[in-house]
């Protein structure tokens, strides 16, 4: 007997927002650190508005990667610290389930730093962050980025040295979104026709990245 | 060949990790319905044993049949088969007892109703009513640990594996321990309990499996004394 996979998704998407809205660890730390980033990166290139104009894009980025690196530490962190991943495993649930579940929770988190920070950024650095488009990247990449970033947090979550595992890992899979995603933001900024490609190559590598995550979860949770 | 009244069936297991042997062609079969206390030194291979049963680790070699069905390649079927207790409580410490509760019957596909219902139950039983809408982080070592037994029990499995459940626990809740397992052997349960402590056995089990050095060094009736001895001289032994 094999429980319902959608059914699964949910509880544990219910699960991670519930103790979530609880402890407030993950979306607090992540939007703190994005804050700061932005600022730090706004006083840098404070001087010289092109080069701001320049920088948004991979200002973004850069800093949703980083703080959403955070959270998918402390978010598998809190499943393998408690033995709860076990409990997971020990269900009679799809381990496709289980990964679909982690994922939208923390997709789910860094969107809302997402979206919280692009108004922040029009503020502070002067330019229309609030595009639809550039909505949509976001999302997009975010949903990439943690896709495979929820799989590596998976494989890191055992090891004592996950915190400097994660990073060493997670960077170099995550140089397609950052590359077609900082591109595409900033076509949709300067209005450069080139975004809609790039855009378009961001989508394909996020289901291709969710597929194989999909298809390789089951592997990396089993002994 | 197969043992129609053995619900559990072990044949040359083997697992090692790495190039460390924990388990040595362990050869055993358990019966439905029987009370096994698994005993053993740390490092014995007691909490490897459990996990490989409950379809969580793999075995290097040998097979491992529950219910009829053939752990890993039929875990699946096998997963709704087990109930365990862990080491350490399954439990997550920013949800509520009835919360946690909740959660895993929805994993284990139970409907909304019959959830509410037998986590009730199982909470009057584990004493925890009173404490239903507590978070967990709250809760002591012996309250986690009797909830944690409840989210074990949550969806009726045949077979309860228990790994150390005594550890931490002070005398009131080792009673209450006691008295758990003996309604869910009552009621038909295949139980496996794993511990050092031979005086702290509960008394009702029928068969004791003694691990040393991965090996199994006695299996038979749990008699205290005899196995109390056997334990002596198995836990002086080297472990490997």
């Amino acid at each position: 007997m094999t429980t319902p996979f959608l059914r699964c998704v949910l509880a544990i998407i219910a699960k991670d927002l519930r103790t979530e809205i609880r402890s407030r660890e993950l979306v607090s730390v992540m939007a703190l650190f994005a804050l700061l980033s932005v600022l730090v990166f706004s006083f840098a290139l404070e001087l010289d508005r092109a080069a701001r104009a320049e920088a948004i894009s991979g200002v973004l980025w850069v800093t949703l990667i980083f703080a959403s690196l955070l959270e998918l530490n402390r978010s598998l962190a809190q499943e393998s610290d408690q033995g709860n991943l076990d409990a997971l495993l020990l269900a009679p649930v799809s381990r496709s389930a289980i990964f679909l579940g982690k994922f939208a929770g923390n997709a789910l988190f860094t969107g809302i730093v997402g979206l919280a920070l692009l108004p922040l950024m029009t503020v502070l650095y002067g330019m229309n962050m609030l595009d639809p488009w550039v909505i949509v990247t976001t999302l997009v990449g975010i949903a990439g980025f943690c896709a495979i970033g929820t799989l590596l947090a998976t494989m890191t979550a055992h090891t004592r040295a996950r915190e400097t595992l994660l990073p060493i890992a997670l960077l170099p899979a995550a140089l397609p979104f950052l590359l077609t995603a900082a591109r595409a933001t900033k076509g949709i900024l300067n209005g450069a026709p080139e975004w809609q490609v790039w855009l378009q190559l961001l989508g394909g590598i996020t289901v291709i990245y969710l597929a194989l995550c999909l298809l390789l979860y089951g592997f990396v949770v089993e002994e | 060949m197969t043992d129609a009244s053995a619900i559990i069936e072990v044949e040359k297991l083997s697992k090692a990790y790495g190039l460390l042997p924990a388990l040595k062609r362990l050869d055993f079969s358990i019966d439905r319905g029987e009370f096994v206390l698994l005993f053993g030194a740390n490092g014995s291979g007691k909490s490897t044993l459990l996990r490989l049963l409950s379809g969580l680790a793999k075995p290097t070699s040998g097979v491992i049949r529950i219910g009829g069905w053939e752990l890993p390649r039929e875990a699946m079927a096998v997963r709704a088969q087990i109930g365990l207790v862990a080491h350490r409580p399954l439990l997550y410490d920013n949800l509520t007892a009835s919360e946690n509760l909740d959660f895993f019957g929805k994993l284990y596909g139970i409907e909304a109703n019959e959830r509410a219902e037998r986590s009730r139950e199982l909470l009057r039983q584990a004493g925890l009513s009173r404490r239903a809408d507590s978070l967990v982080r709250t809760f002591s070592r012996g309250m986690k640990q009797r909830l944690s037994i409840a989210r074990a029990r949550l969806h009726q499995p045949d077979i309860l594996l228990l790994d150390e459940p005594y550890s931490g626990l002070d005398q009131a809740a080792c009673k209450r321990l006691d008295s758990m397992l003996a309604g869910a052997h009552e009621a038909g349960r295949t139980i496996i309990l794993s511990t050092h402590q031979v005086a702290r056995a509960p008394q009702i089990a029928e068969r004791a499996l003694l691990l040393s050095g991965g090996k199994i060094a006695f299996d038979g009736p749990s008699d205290r004394y005899s196995l109390s001895e056997s334990f002596q001289e198995a836990s002086t032994a080297p472990t490997a």
